[in-house]
C-alpha cells in the first residue's frame, strides 16, 4: 500500500467566531484502530463528523484513499459510523435495520439475507434478525449499529463515543469484542472518546485533542509514559506534579537534588521553576527489610484507597504542600498500610517527566 | 374491600368528575337521544313510537340520500387528501429549516387565522373565488383566461377548497409534532448508509412521520364528512353534503327521526370508511414490504389500491341494479368484513404500530 489510508491536512472549522478545529494534521493508516481522545468540545467529534461528510470544513483537506473529500457528501464517502445514540431505526426490524445500506447493493434477496445473518453473527446476535429494533437492550443495539455499518465492508469505521453509554462491565466486554472485531475484518476503526482507559486499552495510536488541536500523538505506551505536555499527562491516568526547580541540576520539592542527566524533558530543556510529572506506580512504599533500587524518602499516610487487587496510599513528604499519589499491589505477607503511619518511599529519578512552569 | 378506593383513585374521579358530567349530560344523553329517534317514524304531526328500521332502509337505498352520503365522503376524502398533502411540506420546513428559537413564532403565525371568525373567512372565501371575485380578476386581466371561471364557486371544488384552507392548521400541527420527535441522527445514519435525500425521506422521514399523517387524517376527516357551514355557504346545489341534508329533515321537513337516522347512518359510515382505509392502507404497506419496497413495492400498492377501491365503488354505483338495494350493500358488508378478517390473520402480530 502506497500512502496513507486517511491523511488531514491543516484541517480547520469554524463555526462562526467559533475556531472548533484549529490545523489538524495526521495520517491514519490502513487496519489502524486510531483513537481520537479528549474532554467535551474539544473538537474530537466535530473532526470524526468531517471525516464522515456530515461537517464542511472550512480549511485543509482531507484525503481518503488518495481521494480528495471536499464537496463529496456522506453517503458517497467510504466510511460508516456507529452513532452515540447507534440511531437504530425504530420502525424496522433488526434484519431491516443490518440490511438497510444492502439495496443499491446489486445483491440477490438470498444474498442479503445470507449478508445480514453473517453480520449478525458476527456481532453475537444470530437469533436476533426478527426482532424489533425497540426490543432491543442498550448493548444489543450497539451490535446492530456495528453490524448495519461493516455489512457495507466500509474502508473506514468510526465510532462515535459507541460505550458510553454502557454499564462498566458490559463496557469493558465490548472493549475486548470491538479490539477482536477490528483484528478479525481489518478494516480502519477510529474512534472517538473522552474515557483515557477506553483510548489506552483499544488503540493501536492515539491523538489527544484540546481545544481544536492535536496536543499528542502517539501510542498508548508513549502517551502514558513520554506525555508530551503537562495537559497530557494530567489527562491520562494519575500524575503527581512536584514542584521544582531546574539549574545545575534539579532540586525536587519534597524528593531532593536530581541530576539532570536520565530525567525526560519532552519540551526541551528547561530552566527554573518547573514541575515534575511522576506516575503513582513508579513510587512504592518500601516495607521492613526493603531497599529502594534507585532513591528513598521518607512521608506520613494521609489516605488509603483499598481496591482489592491495588492499594493507592496519599502521602504526606516534607516540604511538599500535596500529598503524592502512589499505588502497591497487593501481595501475601505485604499488609495494607495504615493512615498515620510513617512510611518510606522508594522513587526513580528515570520515572520522572519535566515540564517547564 | 367496599371501602378500597385509595385517596388516589378518589382524587382522580373528584378530578374527572366535571368532565364527566359535562360529557355525559352533553355528549353521551343527546347521542342516546338521537339514536332512539332513529328508530322512530314521524307521523304527520306526531312522532310514532314504534320501533322500526324502515327509515335506515330508505336511508340505505334512497338515491338521493346515497348520492349525497357518498359526495360527502368523496369531498371529506379530497379535503383530507389536499390539506395533509399541502400540511406535509409546510411542517416539514418548520420542523427541519426553522431555527429552534424561531419555530414557536412560525406556529403561532399558523394560528392567525382562526383570529377570524370561521364564518367570515367563508365569507371571504366566497368574494374572493366569485364570478368578478379577485382570482377571476387577475386571470382575465393577465389574459390566462377569457372570461372568468365558473366552476370555482358554489359547488364540491369551492368546498373543498374552504375546508382544506379551515383545517390547514389541524394538519400542520400533528404532523409537526411528529416529525420534530425523530431524532435527526436516525436521518444521518440513513445517510451514512449510502442513501439520498430522497431516499431518506421515503425510508426513514416519511415512516417515522405517518403517526402524525395518521393523526392529521382523522382530524380532518372526521369532521369535514359531517360539515353544515361550507356546503351551505360557498356549496351551491352540486356541494351539498349529507348534514344540510340531515338540517333539511329535522328544521325544514319536520322529520326529526329521519335526521336522526341519516346522523347515525352518516356517523356509523365515517367509522367503517375510516377502519377500512386503516387497515387497507396496512395491508398495502405490508404487500409493498413483501416485495422489498421501491418501484416494484409502489406498483404493488397501486394495483392493490385500485382493486380494493374499484370493487366497492362499482358494487356502490352499480350493485344495486343488479342485485338490488339491499343486496348490494349485503355483498359490500361481507367483502368488507371478510376482507378486514383476512387482512387481520395476514398481517404480521407486532406490526400494529404504523
Amino acid at each position: 500500500m502506497s500512502g496513507p489510508l486517511i491523511s488531514l491536512r491543516d484541517v480547520n472549522k469554524y463555526y462562526g467566531e467559533y475556531h472548533a478545529l484549529r490545523g489538524i494534521t495526521a495520517e491514519i493508516g490502513a487496519g489502524e484502530f486510531f483513537s481520537l481522545l479528549g474532554p467535551s468540545g474539544c473538537g474530537k467529534t466535530t473532526l470524526l463528523r468531517a471525516i464522515a461528510g456530515f461537517e464542511d470544513i472550512s480549511g485543509g483537506t482531507i484525503t481518503l484513499s488518495g481521494k480528495d473529500m471536499k464537496g463529496v457528501p456522506p453517503n458517497k464517502r467510504p466510511t460508516n459510523m456507529v452513532f452515540q445514540s447507534y440511531a437504530i431505526f425504530p420502525h424496522l426490524s433488526v434484519e431491516q435495520n443490518v440490511g438497510f445500506g444492502l439495496r443499491k447493493s446489486g445483491m440477490s434477496p438470498s444474498e442479503k439475507t445470507k449478508a445480514i445473518g453473517a453480520a449478525l453473527e458476527m456481532v453475537g446476535l444470530g437469533q436476533y434478525g426478527k426482532r424489533a429494533a425497540h426490543a432491543l437492550s442498550g448493548g444489543q443495539r450497539q451490535r446492530v449499529a456495528l453490524a448495519r455499518a461493516l455489512i457495507l465492508k466500509p474502508k473506514v469505521l468510526l465510532l462515535d463515543e459507541p460505550l458510553s453509554a454502557l454499564d462498566r462491565k458490559m463496557r469493558e466486554d465490548m472493549q475486548v469484542e470491538l479490539m477482536k472485531l477490528q483484528r478479525e475484518v481489518g478494516i480502519t476503526f477510529i474512534l472517538v472518546t473522552h474515557d483515557q482507559e477506553e483510548a489506552l486499552v483499544m488503540s493501536d495510536r492515539i491523538a489527544v485533542m484540546f481545544e481544536g488541536e492535536i496536543a499528542q500523538l502517539a501510542d498508548p505506551e508513549v502517551l502514558y509514559r513520554k506525555p508530551a505536555t503537562k495537559r497530557v499527562a494530567d489527562f491520562i491516568g494519575v500524575m503527581n506534579f512536584l514542584p521544582a526547580r531546574a539549574g545545575d541540576g534539579l532540586e525536587v520539592a519534597g524528593l531532593g537534588r536530581v541530576d539532570m542527566e536520565g530525567v525526560y524533558c519532552p519540551q526541551g530543556d528547561v530552566s527554573g521553576a518547573c514541575s515534575v510529572g511522576l506516575r503513582p506506580e513508579t513510587l512504592s512504599l518500601l516495607y521492613d527489610g526493603e531497599t529502594a533500587r534507585a532513591r528513598e524518602t521518607e512521608g506520613v499516610i494521609d489516605e488509603v484507597v483499598y481496591y482489592g487487587d491495588m492499594t493507592y496510599y496519599d502521602v504526606r513528604l516534607e516540604g511538599l504542600e500535596e500529598p503524592v499519589r502512589l499505588s502497591m499491589r497487593n501481595m501475601v505477607g505485604r499488609d495494607v498500610m495504615t493512615v498515620g503511619q510513617t512510611a518510606r518511599v522508594a522513587w526513580d529519578p528515570r520515572a520522572m517527566v519535566v515540564f517547564p512552569g | 374491600m367496599a371501602q378500597g378506593l385509595s385517596r388516589d383513585a378518589r382524587l382522580g374521579l373528584i378530578t374527572v368528575s366535571p368532565a364527566l358530567v359535562f360529557a355525559v349530560l352533553l355528549l353521551a344523553v343527546p347521542l342516546f337521544t338521537i339514536v332512539l329517534f332513529s328508530f322512530w317514524t314521524q307521523n304527520f304531526l306526531e312522532i310514532d313510537r314504534t320501533f322500526t328500521l324502515a327509515n335506515y332502509a330508505e336511508a340505505l337505498t334512497d338515491p338521493l340520500y346515497r348520492a349525497l352520503m357518498m359526495r360527502s365522503l368523496r369531498i371529506a376524502a379530497s379535503v383530507t387528501a389536499v390539506t395533509v398533502v399541502l400540511a406535509f411540506p409546510i411542517a416539514y420546513y418548520i420542523s427541519f429549516h426553522v431555527r429552534p428559537e424561531k419555530k414557536a413564532l412560525w406556529l403561532f403565525l399558523i394560528t392567525i387565522p382562526f383570529w377570524t371568525s370561521y364564518l367570515i373567512r367563508i365569507f371571504l372565501w366566497r368574494v374572493i373565488l366569485a364570478y368578478d371575485g379577485p382570482v377571476n380578476g387577475t386571470l382575465v386581466e393577465l389574459g390566462i383566461i377569457d372570461e372568468p371561471l365558473s366552476f370555482i364557486l358554489y359547488n364540491a371544488n369551492s368546498v373543498i377548497i374552504t375546508l382544506a384552507h379551515a383545517f390547514a392548521p389541524f394538519a400542520i400541527l400533528p404532523i409537526f409534532v411528529s416529525l420534530e420527535k425523530i431524532d435527526r441522527s436516525f436521518l444521518e445514519a440513513a445517510k451514512d448508509l449510502g442513501e439520498g435525500t430522497a431516499m431518506t425521506f421515503l425510508r426513514v422521514t416519511l415512516p417515522l412521520a405517518m403517526p402524525g399523517v395518521l393523526a392529521a387524517v382523522l382530524i380532518v376527516f372526521i369532521p369535514t364528512v359531517g360539515d353544515y357551514v361550507t356546503p351551505r355557504l360557498v356549496g351551491g346545489s352540486g356541494g351539498t353534503m349529507i348534514a344540510n341534508m340531515i338540517y333539511v329533515q329535522i328544521f325544514d321537513l319536520s322529520n326529526r327521526p329521519m335526521g336522526a337516522t341519516l346522523a347515525v347512518v352518516a356517523m356509523a359510515t365515517v367509522t367503517i370508511t375510516l377502519a377500512w382505509a386503516i387497515l387497507h392502507v396496512r395491508f398495502w404497506v405490508y404487500l409493498s414490504d413483501r416485495v422489498g419496497g421501491g418501484l416494484p413495492g409502489l406498483a404493488l400498492v397501486g394495483v392493490a389500491a385500485a382493486i380494493d377501491i374499484g370493487v366497492l365503488w362499482w358494487l356502490w354505483h352499480y350493485g344495486p341494479a343488479l342485485f338490488g338495494s339491499a343486496g348490494s350493500l349485503g355483498i359490500m358488508a361481507a367483502i368488507m368484513g371478510g376482507g378486514a378478517i383476512l387482512i387481520a390473520l395476514l398481517l404480521p402480530k407486532g406490526r400494529w404500530g404504523i
